[in-house]
């Protein structure tokens, strides 16, 4: 298990971070942010209450939530905002929200960095902030009580106002703070023992309040980072390498971007970090005059030692490491399978693979670099503050703690924004002109030079005994290893066979909750790939491709063995030993979406059929229950039309039932996507596809009808944005093989490969 | 240096006439509203108005615009508050919300035209628009409840219309 995740539990939560202990005395408001107009002013007026890291209530009453999150769309700073009111009793239209810097006070509570992803963000900050809120509301409640000179527990707080209903006396949250009477702290030990509302007592929780960031995102005024304007400023476009990672610069003649107009410099890149290799920046007075630039400059390269690479060898080389017995290390060992395989019945064995994947947000990469004094400015829409901090600051040759990143709206992330490349050019573009510097990738830029999901190699083999249950499963994963470019010792997870640390990012899901005695998952990393295509983080990760290996799976044994594919799947969710609680969840989101979709209700016309899957993504310790059913018509060509994904989900308990179904379309859109419309191909070591032509996401004309099932059960919050990604493509394989007959095995699905496999 | 009639105000930009408008709004006028995308005509996110259609603004270079009415996302409305725009709230249709201006500008020509539009008419009209989050159902029912009111509101003022 990953540590990451382990901290999970409540008592290792480290709460001692946080600083309630403020009162009154507030004149930093949120340290490092510059990017609310009049803050300082503010500051100056009367004192702002403060009780905790996380908000600041001013004497109008305004209560701004800081929030710790990227909010690349899926509402997280309005969704912290929610938390925190449900407790402190304010009203919706009081709430406002801003977004942090890198200071470390506002890292995850569990996390203890900046850091956003993995459908983290509500489970993990669930407690913090409702502990926040109702510090604040016993706070101020104390302070109303002795400003009326009744006794607290005889108050009420609701709406932003503090009643004593026997006087009829009432103060405002905003009366309070202008008093100066909130004063009460909190050790952390008082913190804790703060009882919190049970979900009975909910007023906010589960509302779908408007969220906060929306207007802004109708009138053109929500500021991302590519709209950053400082005085003074530079513009840089970006000239990078034909080959996607390796290439060096031999040399820049930049006699024809010196005609010009605007030009300033062109900058060769020198990155110490590893990240980037081969990049050149031509700075200007203007992005066009940039862009200008950009094109006149000749640059001759070294094209390095990944020239000659394409996704062909990249699967070549995956298949020749899966056939090696010592390749990889175990991520499950359970069992024997290779024993089971020789008392099977009957062994199916089949390879599955996913292409390269881009995640192409539609706000290309940007970052804004200033030196002022001593201290560096980041400007740019990031999702791991904490790492691309230091990044900015290697990049710049100075300490992380001189770094200051001001946090953006995000422009879409999906991972992407994990990574830190912008900062590079934009801080040595800054330090070799003399004046800050706006860097704007290209399309053609981001898209060549993404850190992609990895093109993945999948081998499954499973053997059923002569009752025809499932004994055994082996499945090796061959990827390159997009978390073990970090070079974060926690975020990997030690291999059960002591191999050393494997990433658990590109084989979470394949440890799923089907009872299988006899179970082996080996992570074997592709070390072309890793060096050829540095891979990142696309939104759900994994289990993006272990389930759609052991989903295909199941349905071909199924299929082997003349079962229902539904049924087969609920008699594996059986909740035996480690799987008890889980399975049977998942099991029962399978039946919602079953019953939802109609699954196996009536006799559908000839071509078409349903497919079902159901996934634990995104870990095993952070598992939002999904499953999917896919209808689709096939038509004689091969050619598949989805025509409607009805999807249910487990979350325990929602937030905001709008924003959760609004999550989970989106994922499950994106999972269409990738399941149907992209690719990208690796050719001469460069990514072939360079914009929205050859790379082309679903479309509104694309997009079929989505039915959702929400279950909230009252558990713990689980994470959305990101498990119905991985549960659609399966299903829809699945639905293809009962329309058609046709197993496809390879993402994304092409009519070629379905008319192919019907023949077969 | 060329003159853009942009949301009803003349404004000079020092840029040269093969400066793609995109980039002359978005730096010599700071009007950050409309968002770059793809610079190929591909995603739609960099659209506005000329003279009432709406154009890919990165593929429009300023030397096309001279003498022709430009409007944004900016000018869409003086409050922020054209039919679509309040839809577009009422649906909650925005994720990451960057290319929603130029889906609600590509919108608005539409029901410019047409108060009435089809599902397959507003399909049809928006696919140049990409939306990465993929809001788009939300887009869709965000178009039809504005065409809806703005057919209600133009009923009601000629209801008023004295005879």
């Amino acid at each position: 298990m990953n540590e990451h995740v382990k901290k999970l539990t409540p008592e290792t939560t480290d709460l001692s971070r946080r600083s309630f202990l403020v009162g009154t005395a507030a004149t930093g408001l949120v340290l490092g942010y510059a990017g609310v107009p009049g803050i300082e002013s503010a500051a100056a007026a009367p004192a702002n209450f403060e009780p905790s890291v996380w908000y600041a209530i001013a004497p109008d009453g305004l209560v701004t939530v800081t929030c710790g999150k990227a909010d690349m769309g899926q509402h997280i700073a309005s969704t912290m905002a929610q938390i925190v009111c449900e407790e402190l009793g304010a009203k919706w239209s009081d709430m406002r929200v801003a977004l942090a810097s890198n200071d470390p006070k506002f890292n995850d509570p569990v996390l203890g960095a900046q850091i956003t992803g993995g459908s983290w963000s509500t489970m993990m900050n669930f407690e913090a902030m409702s502990r926040a809120g109702a510090a604040g509301r016993i706070a101020l409640t104390e302070g109303a009580a002795a400003a009326m000179g009744v006794p607290a527990s005889e108050l009420v707080v609701r709406d932003s106002m503090i009643v004593h209903p026997k006087s009829k006396k009432q103060m405002s949250f905003a009366d309070v703070v202008k008093s100066g009477k909130a004063t009460k702290t909190f050790t952390p030990d008082e913190l804790k023992a703060i009882k919190l509302k049970s979900p009975d007592q909910y007023t906010m929780i589960g509302v779908s309040v408007p969220q906060l960031d929306i207007p802004s995102k109708t009138n053109g005024t929500a500021k991302y980072g590519i709209d950053v304007m400082l005085p003074g400023m530079a513009y840089g476009a970006l000239v990078t390498p034909p080959v996607r990672f390796g290439a060096t610069v031999k040399s820049v003649d930049d006699s024809a971007a010196k005609k010009v107009s605007g030009f300033i410099k062109a900058v060769t890149l020198d990155d110490k970090t590893g990240t980037t290799s081969g990049w050149v920046v031509a700075v200007a007075s203007t992005y066009a005059n940039a862009k200008k630039a950009a094109q006149a400059l000749k640059i001759a390269y070294d094209a390095g030692p990944n020239a000659k690479v394409s996704s062909e060898s990249l699967l070549d080389e995956a298949k020749r490491l899966q056939k090696l017995d010592d390749s990889g290390q175990f991520f499950v060992k359970d069992g024997d399978p290779n024993a089971a395989f020789g008392s099977a019945a009957k062994v199916v064995e089949a390879e599955y693979t996913t292409s390269i994947n881009i995640h192409a947000p539609l706000e290309p990469m940007n970052a804004t670099a200033e030196f002022k004094g001593d201290i560096l400015h980041i400007y740019s829409g990031n999702q791991f503050a904490t790492r691309s901090g230091a990044i900015a600051a290697g990049a710049a040759g100075i300490d992380p703690k001189f770094v200051v990143m001001h946090q953006m709206w995000l422009g879409g992330g999906f991972g992407r924004r994990l990574d830190a490349d912008m900062m590079i050019p934009a801080v040595q573009a800054a330090k070799a002109v003399g004046k800050p510097v706006k860097v704007i990738y290209s399309r053609e830029n981001d898209m060549t030079m993404d850190f992609s999901r990895p093109l993945t190699y999948q081998k499954v083999k499973a053997g059923v005994d002569g009752d025809g249950k499932l004994i055994a499963i082996s499945h090796d994963v061959v990827s390159a290893w997009p978390t073990a470019r970090w070079g974060i010792p926690d975020f990997l997870t030690p291999s059960v066979d002591k191999k050393g640390p494997l990433d658990s990012f590109t084989v979470n899901g394949a440890d799923f909750f089907y009872t299988v005695p006899n179970h082996y998952v080996r992570a074997i990393k592709n070390e072309l790939a890793h060096n050829a295509t540095p891979s990142g983080q696309l939104r759900s990760v994994a289990p993006g491709w272990t389930f759609w290996a052991v989903e295909s799976m199941i349905d071909e044994i199924a299929a082997a063995t003349g079962k229902d594919p539904a049924q087969f799947r609920i008699s594996l969710l059986d909740g035996a030993g480690k799987n008890d609680g889980g399975a049977q969840r998942l099991r029962n989101t399978l039946l919602a979406a079953m019953g939802l979709s109609g699954y196996g209700t009536k006799q559908l016309p000839k071509g078409e059929g349903m497919g079902v899957a159901c996934v634990s993504s995104q870990e095993r310790a952070t598992a939002s229950w999904t499953a999917c059913v896919a209808h689709v018509a096939v038509a004689p060509s091969g050619e598949v039309t989805v025509k409607k994904l009805t999807v249910a989900t487990d979350v325990g308990t929602q937030v905001h039932p709008d924003n959760v179904r609004a999550q989970v379309e989106g994922a499950a859109l994106w999972g269409l996507s990738l399941a149907m419309y992209e690719k990208a191909t690796l050719k001469d070591g460069g990514i072939e596809q360079t914009n929205f032509d050859g790379y082309t996401p679903l479309r509104m004309s694309q997009t079929p009808e989505v039915a959702i099932a929400v279950i909230a059960n009252g558990e713990k919050a689980t994470g959305v944005g990101e498990p119905a990604v991985t549960v659609v493509a399966p299903a829809i394989g699945n639905a293809i093989f009962n329309a058609s007959g046709a197993r496809v095995r390879a993402l994304p699905i092409t009519a070629e490969a379905v008319k192919a496999s019907m023949k077969a | 240096m060329p003159t853009l009639t942009i949301n009803g105000r003349s404004l000079s930009v020092d840029a040269a006439n093969d400066t793609p408008l995109l980039w002359a709004i978005r730096e010599q006028l700071q009007m950050t509203g409309t968002k770059f995308g793809c610079g190929a005509g591909l995603c739609g996110a960099c659209t506005v108005h000329v003279n009432g259609e709406a154009v890919r603004s990165c593929q429009t270079m300023l030397s096309d615009v001279a003498g022709k009415k430009i409007t944004t996302i900016e000018g869409l409305s003086a409050k922020g508050d054209h039919p679509l725009q309040k839809a577009w709230i009422a649906e909650q249709v925005p994720q990451c919300g960057y290319c929603q201006s130029g889906q609600i500008m590509q919108a608005a020509s539409l029901l410019a035209k047409n108060p009435n539009p089809t599902k397959e008419e507003v399909v049809a009209h928006m696919d140049g628009n990409l939306c990465r989050c993929m809001t788009y159902s939300r887009i869709q029912k965000a178009i039809m409840r504005a065409a809806s009111e703005m057919r209600t509101a133009s009923a009601t003022s000629s209801e008023r219309r004295p005879t």
